[in-house]
């Protein structure tokens, strides 16, 4: 617990199961943490205001957007990005869902899709598309595809990948 | 997006978290980073301390407290959803917080982030208001308790001084014969308020707060003591809130004229009444 402030600390973090410890600056997002620092490059930066939720990734279990979290609030925490979703290099139900149903054109936004779309696929295994519809709303696809993407999710939750 | 340069602490008591705030010049609380960490990309906020309430725990509960509901500020706009103590004795705190953003947000924001951000378009400043809520802020000092009316001074404004944290925020639990109801217009759905309104009556007296057409939450008195005591339907509804726009002074901007606001700002007034007489009803 740092009780003096500091402009730089160590934090310390698991990343799709690996423990990294860094010197960080208290400035830095959690997004550039994991794209400059860890070269985890998957999770997007579309807009950066916390709008577009292409930074999404899981915090200690939830998502979250990684441009609107500091790198050095997730000391301690587990993080998952969508490299970590499939445990192997197969794709997960819900990724092969999508590519089944098309559900990505430009595909910036899928990363943030798929990890809402998991987050909810874990607490919820069989959403109605409602559901899928207000688990995604702080996703945005510029490429306005989202009957395809909720679709793919509702498949997945039914095992219909 | 690269912040300016901020320093940052992480204490894990309350105490430490006024010490810091107090203690250091240009310090600001940092709740779930929701609204503040943009804000500082764009450089409208620009804190020279954070002072990380993340971990924090006794600011993160909710319990019932006699006929009071107590709300720790670093509740969660996930948690106010999923508390059955919420569900239980003012569930339309929970049916609000699911309306804000989206459930990103909803993970990490927070219900004082969002009533400490006084933005006049945010959900929570209206309702608490409606409400008769009460926030209790901390300093070295003590605590003292403010109601919610008091709460809000101004745009982006709260009376939480420098050197002070809000640390609870303490809702009446609903009796039988109370109802609340809150009604508005979004840019999308779950989107920012263009106009609303929110309404509260227990045994036929009624509180009404505004959101969107100043600077705080702007109580509607008059339509207040015409409803008071009345059997409220469609047609008497729309007759007390008759006139309401006209005594407001919104903005214009983009989204709305001052003039539209006005007439919005009275339709999410009867919906939002007639929402609240209805679960008055049961």
């Amino acid at each position: 617990m740092s009780t003096t402030p500091v402009s730089e600390q160590v934090v310390r973090v698991s990343v799709n199961g690996t423990t990294y410890e860094r010197d960080v600056p208290a400035r830095r997002l959690l997004v550039h943490f994991l794209r400059d620092d860890l070269a985890l490059t998957g999770t997007h930066i579309g807009c950066d205001t916390g709008s577009c939720g292409a930074c999404t990734v899981h915090l200690n279990g939830v998502p979250v957007k990684s441009c609107a979290v500091l790198a050095v609030q997730a000391d301690g925490a587990a993080v998952t990005t969508i490299e970590g979703i499939s445990e192997d290099d197969a794709l997960t139900p819900l990724q092969q869902s999508f590519s089944d149903h098309h559900a990505l054109q430009c595909g910036f936004c899928t990363p943030g899709m798929l990890m809402s779309a998991s987050a909810l696929l874990e607490q919820n295994p069989s959403p109605t598309e409602d559901e899928v519809k207000v688990a995604l709303q702080g996703n945005i696809c510029r490429c306005t595809g989202y009957w395809n993407i909720v679709e793919a999710v509702v498949a997945a939750g039914k095992g219909a990948a | 997006m690269l912040l300016r340069e901020v320093s940052y602490a992480r204490p894990g008591t309350v105490d430490e978290a006024i010490e810091l705030l107090a203690g250091n010049d240009g310090a600001r609380a940092l709740a779930g980073g929701q609204t503040l960490l943009n804000v500082m990309k764009q450089r409208a906020a620009s804190p020279d301390v954070l002072v990380d309430l993340g971990r924090l725990d006794e600011l993160r509960t909710i319990s019932v407290s006699g006929t009071s509901l107590e709300i720790g500020a670093m509740t969660t706009l996930t948690s106010l959803i999923r508390s059955s103590e919420v569900e239980v004795t003012r569930p339309i705190l929970a049916e609000v917080a699911a309306t804000v953003a989206d459930v990103q947000v909803q993970n990490r924001g927070t219900l004082g982030g969002n009533i400490c951000v006084n933005d006049p378009t945010n959900h929570f400043p209206p309702l608490l208001v409606a409400l008769d809520a009460s926030m209790t802020v901390a300093s070295v000092d003590g605590e003292r308790t403010v109601p919610a009316e008091e709460f809000f001074v101004g745009v982006f404004e709260t009376t939480v001084k420098e050197g002070e944290l809000l640390t609870k925020i303490t809702v009446p639990a609903a009796g039988k014969g109370t109802g609340d109801g809150m009604s508005g217009v979004t840019l999308g759905t779950h989107g920012t308020y263009i106009a609303n309104a929110a309404a509260s009556v227990a045994d036929g007296t009624w509180r009404i707060a505004l959101g969107c057409v100043g600077a705080v939450p702007h109580r509607a008195k008059a339509v207040e003591g015409k409803l008071s005591g009345t059997d409220v339907d469609d047609a008497s509804a729309r007759g007390a809130v008759e006139g309401l726009g006209a005594t407001l002074d919104p903005p214009s901007d983009v989204h709305a004229s001052a003039d539209y606001r006005r007439s919005l700002a009275e339709t999410s007034t009867v919906r939002a009444v007639l929402q609240a007489a209805e679960k008055a009803r049961g």
